[in-house]
């Protein structure tokens, strides 16, 4: 096992080394520069820079050199940590992006337990109770939220909040609250901001996950060792809990770890719409200004992100199921 | 116990089935084969046409699916406007109301519209019933090209004297339900195009993999991985950032249709792969190679075509992410900008929270959004249960 998880580290680095190549490409991409977008915003409102300074300022941050050089300028600095200077920032590009990534990784680890939480029982249900009124009823709400991209349940929620419940959505924590020292009341404060976009995010996925879980649980129920189990006297209780949901939840390890890029992937987009300081508001702001190592090592910790999140859920459907053989 | 009647049940739902069908066939038809010959005798599509018919959802998703494609197809005769059509005078106007009385006749008309505003500035509208505006339908109006080629100026209805607008108007006084059909051309063919596209690359990189297998098919699930291993959204960001700003709306657009199926095709290739691992050793292709057929041959006329009806299933259900994608970056300001309208441009008018508290039918684009995803789901869960046809 732990032979099988160095291995699958190991062959993490090409798939990275690629990766930041095809980034570095993708950032560089656009016309211009930081400076020169920085110059034509200045001259649009009514200031100005002179060629000079924008040439002085490129040449002391090379961008004026050849691409390799900068991409191995980028690259090099790597072991050492240094994933470059956002020239927006003015500070080191990774304390901002690891800030970032972990509150991504706390509305994201949230949304994973939501989903979980009301998936499974719910697809438990709607499987024990086929055709009846509430699966059907919960088929339903399960169809809209897969329907519902996460952006629009997010502008519905501002929506509602703002104007229908008069409470204070989006943003990471309340005004009054951010300078105050940490205490009960902030952490709850905090909380109460970090729920939405993780119910939000989840919901998509809660939707799939039932779905799956209400098949597999059906395709098990019909297998012959639950007719053994019901033919042995057991109460059916015991039969759905102890038979049936244990063989039905493996196959739902993958599924989980399908859904975990899109989660990832689709926090950017309600971030920004909910202002909460996950990638996305910084993301598409470096990539407006091209403040391009900030988006460079945006893109390279998400995708680095995926890798690992994959990876722990192989290493997981392998331990949760001993019929998988791993080399 | 509930194991047996459940047995029971599929067979008698099964026998119903069949006698079903043979209901359907045409009275010679039974008189010649009571049996039910016929239904074994079927081909494929006629089976799955006969499933799909019977999946009434599906049917429902399928007409919403065609609606919304023929509003686009017709917009400009349908909308009573253009799309930059203005007016100043009615400004965040809400949604007037047809009444189809008047005096206790059939004549739908709207009712003229008084302005008043309060000590905030605020407008408000209100609608003034002694002057009535008939709608006249198939009146002259303002010129466009009817499915982009012929030029005319008749529209479905007219308001001549005032104003129509049945989804209000947005900050700049332009009517909603025109900019809603125009925008619903652009959001509508960016999905099939960008599917046809990512259809392109995924059918024939998917089925050369399935068939070759060995380094190619590695190969080509190397790349597959390495595309997959970004996360999509903020990859469409990044791509659609390098998009130029000044370049034409037409080249923008076919730009953002490319970005977006630069990650589809993999889902396809994936599914076609699978697909074609599985029929490779069947017989039809054995026999297809033993009388001498090349590969290209047996791809473009024996496997292509066998995967036909997933093809279709898949690119269904691969749509509405599709749309869904190009409103998201739209929304951002990251794909498509005015002049180029899409729903996605439609919403990004309205991102200030405080403009939907006060104008909710600004946020009219969301709902048409909603209910097109909703009914392509529907149709591509119904195909995917019809192109199955074997299994009950």
């Amino acid at each position: 096992m732990l032979a099988y998880i160095g291995r699958r580290i190991l062959g993490m680095i090409p798939t990275l080394f690629i990766v930041s190549v095809i980034t570095f490409i993708i950032i560089q991409l656009p016309p211009g520069d930081f400076f020169t977008t920085r110059a034509i915003e200045a001259a649009m409102s009514g200031g100005g820079q002179d060629k000079e300074t924008v040439k002085t300022m490129q040449e002391r941050y090379g961008l004026d050199k050849p691409l390799y050089v900068q991409y191995w300028r980028w690259v090099s600095g790597f072991p050492r940590g240094d994933f470059g200077y956002s020239l927006e920032w003015n500070s080191p590009v990774l304390p901002i992006v690891l800030q970032r990534m972990g509150y991504t990784l706390q509305v994201g680890g949230l949304s994973l337990l939501f989903m979980v939480a009301v998936a499974i029982p719910i697809g438990i249900y709607s499987a024990t109770h086929q055709y009846s009124f509430g699966d059907h009823a919960l088929s339903l709400i399960g169809f809209l939220g897969l329907s519902l991209p996460g952006f629009l349940l997010a502008l519905l929620w501002m929506f509602l909040g703002i104007i229908v419940l008069r409470i204070p959505v989006g943003g990471e924590i309340s005004k009054g609250m951010a300078d105050q020292p940490w205490n009960l009341a902030k952490i709850l404060d905090y909380l109460n901001h970090l729920w939405p976009p993780a119910v939000i995010l989840g919901l998509a996925s809660t939707a799939q996950l039932q779905r799956i879980m209400r098949g597999n649980l059906l395709d098990v129920m019909g297998q012959q060792f639950i007719t053994t189990a019901r033919a042995k006297g057991l109460k059916e209780k015991k039969v759905v809990n102890k038979y049936g949901v244990r063989a039905a939840i493996n196959p739902l390890i993958s599924v989980m770890a399908m859904e975990i890029p899109k989660i990832i992937s689709e926090s950017t987009i309600v971030g920004i719409v909910m202002s909460v300081p996950t990638t996305g508001p910084l993301l598409l702001r470096a990539l407006l200004t091209q403040d391009m190592y900030l988006a460079g090592t945006f893109l390279l910790f998400m995708t680095l992100l995926l890798m690992i999140a994959n990876l722990l859920a192989d290493i997981a459907l392998a331990w949760a199921d001993p019929r998988i053989v791993y080399t | 116990m509930s194991d047996t009647t459940s047995k029971s049940e599929e067979l008698f739902r099964l026998y119903e089935e069949l006698s079903d069908a043979s209901a359907d066939l045409e009275p010679e038809d039974l008189a010649e084969q009571k049996s039910l010959d016929a239904i074994f005798a079927a081909s494929q599509w006629q089976l799955m046409w006969r499933k799909f018919k019977r999946n009434k959802v599906a049917i429902a998703g399928g007409i919403v699916v065609l609606l919304f494609y023929l509003g686009a197809l017709l917009a400009g005769f349908i909308a009573p406007y253009t799309l930059e059509s203005r007016f100043v005078k009615y400004i965040h106007m809400p949604p007037q109301r047809v009444r189809f009385f008047n005096n206790g006749k059939l004549q739908p008309h709207v009712c003229s519209v008084d302005l008043t505003i309060d000590e905030n500035l605020r407008k408000h509208y209100t609608p003034d019933c002694t002057e009535r505006f008939p709608l006249q339908f198939f009146a002259h109006g303002e010129p466009y090209k009817l499915l982009g080629l012929i030029d005319t100026d008749v529209h479905l209805f007219q308001v001549p004297d005032g104003i129509v607008s049945l989804l209000g108007t947005d900050r700049q006084g332009r009517d909603m339900f025109s900019r809603i059909l125009y925008g619903s051309q652009i959001s509508l063919t960016i999905g099939l195009l960008g599917v046809l596209m990512s259809l392109l690359f995924g059918s024939v990189l998917g089925v050369i993999s399935g068939y070759y297998g060995g380094w190619i098919d590695d190969l080509m699930q190397r790349l597959i991985e390495l595309v997959r291993s970004f996360p999509a959204i903020p990859l469409w960001m990044a791509l659609s950032a390098a998009v130029p700003p000044h370049w034409p709306p037409l080249r923008t657009y076919f730009a953002v249709t490319l970005i977006l199926s630069l990650i589809g095709w993999t889902w396809l290739a994936r599914q076609l792969r699978g697909k074609v691992l599985s029929l490779r050793h069947e017989d039809f292709v054995l026999a297809a190679k033993m009388t001498g057929a090349t590969d290209a041959w047996i791809i473009f006329r024996h496997l292509i075509p066998a995967t036909f009806s997933h093809i279709i299933v898949v690119s269904t259900l691969a749509m509405p992410s599709m749309i869904l994608s190009e409103t998201a970056l739209s929304f951002l300001g990251l794909g498509l900008r005015p002049p180029i309208t899409s729903w996605g441009v439609l919403l990004k008018e309205v991102q200030n929270i405080q403009s939907i508290a006060l104008y909710p039918w600004v946020f009219t684009p969301a709902l048409a959004i909603a209910i097109l995803i909703l009914a392509f789901n529907f149709l591509g869960d119904g195909l995917r249960d019809a192109a199955d046809p074997y299994t009950v």
